[in-house]
C-alpha cells in the first residue's frame, strides 16, 4: 500500500477506534448517564440481539429509498432532456421544480401517507422520488448544455443527424453531470424515505423501529437501529459514487489537467 | 466554373446583426482556389477571414453572393464530405481514444468497425502517431492533438481542406514542425488547402497563394504568389532569401491592408457566428 493509501484509509481508522474507546471508557466510568448517550458495547448488544430485525427494516427502507431514487432519477433525466430540447418546457418547468425544491418533507409525509392509507409504501417512495427529482434534473439539464460550440461544428460537418449529435456528442458530456446529480440525491433517498415514517403509514421501517424504540425507553435499541441506517446511507452514496466515477472520463475529472485545447 | 476548381467565391456578402450593431463581415468577396492549390487568408483580426472560411464549410451562410465547392453548392458539398476541417481548438472529444476520434466521421456515416480502425491506423501513421492509437486526448501534447485533428479532417479522403488557424495556439517550433507536416500531407494527399492564419511566416512558407484581407469591411486587399513548389519547402527555405523576400510582399501587403490602429479593433473583433447556445 502506497503511503498516501495508508493516510487515507489508516487515520480515519485510527480517529474512529480512539473517539469508540472514549465513548466507551466514559460510559463504563458512569461519566454519562445510559440514557443520555449508550455505551458503544451496550449497542452493538443490541444490534447483535435484533440483528433480523435490523436486517428487514434496513431493507423496507432501503428498498422505498431505492425506488424512489430510481423513479425520480427517470423522471428527472426525462423532463431535463425535454428543458434542454424545447425552451417552453424549460420556462414552464424551472418555477415548478423551485417549487418542488423547497417542498418540506415533514410537511408533505403526512399528507401522502393519508393519500395512500395506513399499509402502503407508496407515500414514502413518492416522497424519495421528488427528493431524488431535483438535483438529478437541475444536473443533468446543465450537463446536456455543456456541449461544445467546436463539436457541434463537427457534428453540422459530417451531416450528423439529431440523434448522431445526441449520442456522439451531448449524451457523453452530460453523463458525468448526470451521475453527480445521481449521487447527491442517493442520500437524500435515504433520508427522505426514513424520515417520512415518522409520520404514519406502517411500521417496520428504520425510521419507525427508531421512534418506537426511543419512545419505549429502549435507547440502545434506538441506537442500533440509528447506527444501521448510518450504514444504509453510507450503502447508497458509495455505490452511486462509484457509479459517477466510472462515467466521469479521465480528462474532466477534478484536480487532472485535461480538456482538448 | 468548373468541376476542376476546389472552390469558387462569387460576390459574398456576410452582414452580422441589425441597426446600430450590424457589422459588416464580408465585403463582395470573391475569391477561386484551384484543385490541390494550397491558399492562405492573412489579416488582422475582423477581416472576416474566418467568417470566409465558415462560410466555404457550410456552418454559415451568406447574406449575398454564391460559394461553389467542387462546382456544388456549399451545402450539398458538406453533405457529400467533400472536404475535411481542422479548427484552432482540435476539438477532440475527450471520452473517446485518439483512434475513436480520427474514426468519428466514419462512425457518423456508417463504415463499418474494422474498416474504420484500418483507415484510423493508417491516419495515424500518416501524421506520426500510430503509437498512440489507444491513449485519451489528455495524454497528448497540444501539438500531437491538433495532428490527430488533422488526421480525423483526413479521414473520408477529402480533396479539400479547411483549416482555421490549427497551429494558432501552439509555440513556434512545434509550429515550425507541423507546418513541415502539413507540406508532406498536402504532397501525399493532393488536397487543396484554405488555411486562415494571423502569421505571416506560415503564411508565406505554406502558400501558393497568399490572400491579405483588410477589416471593416472584410475585403480582401492583394493577393500575392509566392512562387514556392512543395519541394522547395524544406528546412532550409526558412534560411532563403527568397522565402525573406515573400515574407516581406506579405508584411507590406498586410501593412498596407491595416491602416488602422489596432486599439480599434477590440469593439468590432471578428463576430463569432455560434454564439447561440443550443436551446
Amino acid at each position: 500500500m502506497s503511503r498516501e493509501a495508508v493516510g487515507r484509509i489508516l487515520a480515519p481508522a485510527v480517529l474512529g477506534i480512539v473517539v469508540l474507546a472514549a465513548w466507551q471508557l466514559l460510559t463504563a466510568a458512569g461519566a454519562v448517564d445510559d440514557y443520555l448517550l449508550p455505551s458503544p458495547a451496550a449497542i452493538l448488544e443490541q444490534m447483535i440481539e435484533f440483528a433480523p430485525t435490523l436486517v428487514g427494516s434496513a431493507l423496507i427502507t432501503g428498498g422505498n429509498a431505492l425506488l424512489g431514487l430510481v423513479a425520480g432519477t427517470v423522471v428527472g433525466i426525462l423532463l431535463a432532456l425535454a428543458a434542454s430540447a424545447s425552451r417552453l418546457v424549460d420556462h414552464l418547468a424551472a418555477p415548478v421544480v423551485a417549487g418542488l425544491a423547497v417542498v418540506p418533507i415533514v410537511a408533505l409525509a403526512p399528507v401522502l401517507n393519508t393519500m395512500y392509507g395506513a399499509d402502503s409504501q407508496l407515500g414514502r417512495q413518492a416522497i424519495a422520488a421528488l427528493a431524488v427529482f431535483v438535483p438529478v434534473f437541475v444536473n443533468s439539464l446543465r450537463g446536456l448544455r455543456q456541449s461544445r460550440p467546436v463539436h457541434r461544428d463537427l457534428m453540422r460537418v459530417y451531416a450528423a443527424r439529431p440523434a448522431q449529435e445526441m449520442r456522439y456528442v451531448t449524451l457523453p458530456a452530460a453523463r458525468p453531470f448526470v451521475f453527480t446529480g445521481i449521487r447527491i440525491a442517493s442520500s437524500l433517498a435515504v433520508i427522505s424515505a426514513l424520515v417520512a415514517e415518522y409520520f404514519g403509514g406502517p411500521r417496520g421501517g428504520l425510521g419507525g423501529l427508531i421512534s418506537t424504540s426511543a419512545a419505549s425507553s429502549a435507547y440502545a435499541r434506538a441506537w442500533a437501529y440509528v447506527v444501521s441506517a448510518i450504514v444504509l446511507g453510507l450503502a447508497f452514496y458509495l455505490v452511486t459514487s462509484a457509479m459517477e466515477r466510472l462515467a466521469t472520463p479521465a480528462s474532466t475529472r477534478p484536480g487532472r489537467a485535461g480538456g482538448t485545447t | 466554373m468548373t468541376a476542376q476548381h476546389a472552390v469558387v467565391v462569387d460576390t459574398v456578402d456576410k452582414v452580422f446583426g441589425t441597426g446600430e450593431r450590424r457589422v459588416v463581415a464580408l465585403d463582395k468577396v470573391s475569391l477561386t482556389v484551384a484543385a490541390g492549390e494550397f491558399v492562405s487568408l492573412i489579416g488582422p483580426s475582423g477581416c472576416g477571414k474566418s467568417t470566409l472560411l465558415r462560410l466555404l464549410a457550410d456552418l454559415d451562410e451568406p447574406s449575398a453572393g454564391t460559394i461553389t465547392v467542387f462546382g456544388k453548392p456549399a451545402k450539398q458539398a458538406r453533405i457529400d464530405q467533400d472536404y475535411g476541417i481542422a479548427f484552432q481548438q482540435s476539438g477532440l472529444l475527450p471520452w473517446r481514444t485518439i483512434a475513436a476520434n480520427v474514426e468519428l466521421p466514419l462512425e457518423v456515416h456508417g463504415v463499418g468497425k474494422r474498416e474504420r480502425r484500418e483507415r484510423a491506423r493508417e491516419l495515424l501513421e500518416l501524421v506520426g502517431l500510430a503509437d498512440f492509437l489507444d491513449k485519451h486526448p489528455d495524454q497528448l501534447s497540444g501539438g500531437m492533438q491538433q495532428r490527430v485533428a488533422i488526421a480525423r479532417a483526413l479521414a473520408e479522403r477529402p480533396k479539400l481542406l479547411l483549416m482555421d488557424e490549427p497551429f494558432g495556439a501552439l509555440d513556434e517550433m512545434t509550429r515550425e514542425y507541423l507546418q513541415g507536416e502539413l507540406v508532406r500531407i498536402c504532397a501525399e494527399t493532393g488536397a487543396a488547402v484554405v488555411f486562415v492564419t494571423h502569421s505571416i511566416p506560415e503564411a508565406a512558407f505554406l502558400s501558393d497563394r497568399v490572400v491579405v484581407m483588410s477589416p471593416r469591411p472584410g475585403r480582401i486587399r492583394a493577393v500575392l504568389e509566392t512562387g514556392f513548389s512543395s519541394a522547395d519547402r524544406g528546412a532550409g527555405m526558412r534560411e532563403d532569401p527568397s522565402f525573406f523576400a515573400a515574407v516581406t510582399r506579405v508584411r507590406e501587403a498586410l501593412g498596407a491592408a491595416h491602416h488602422e490602429p489596432e486599439a480599434l479593433g477590440a469593439a468590432h473583433d471578428e463576430p463569432t457566428p455560434h454564439a447561440e447556445p443550443v436551446a
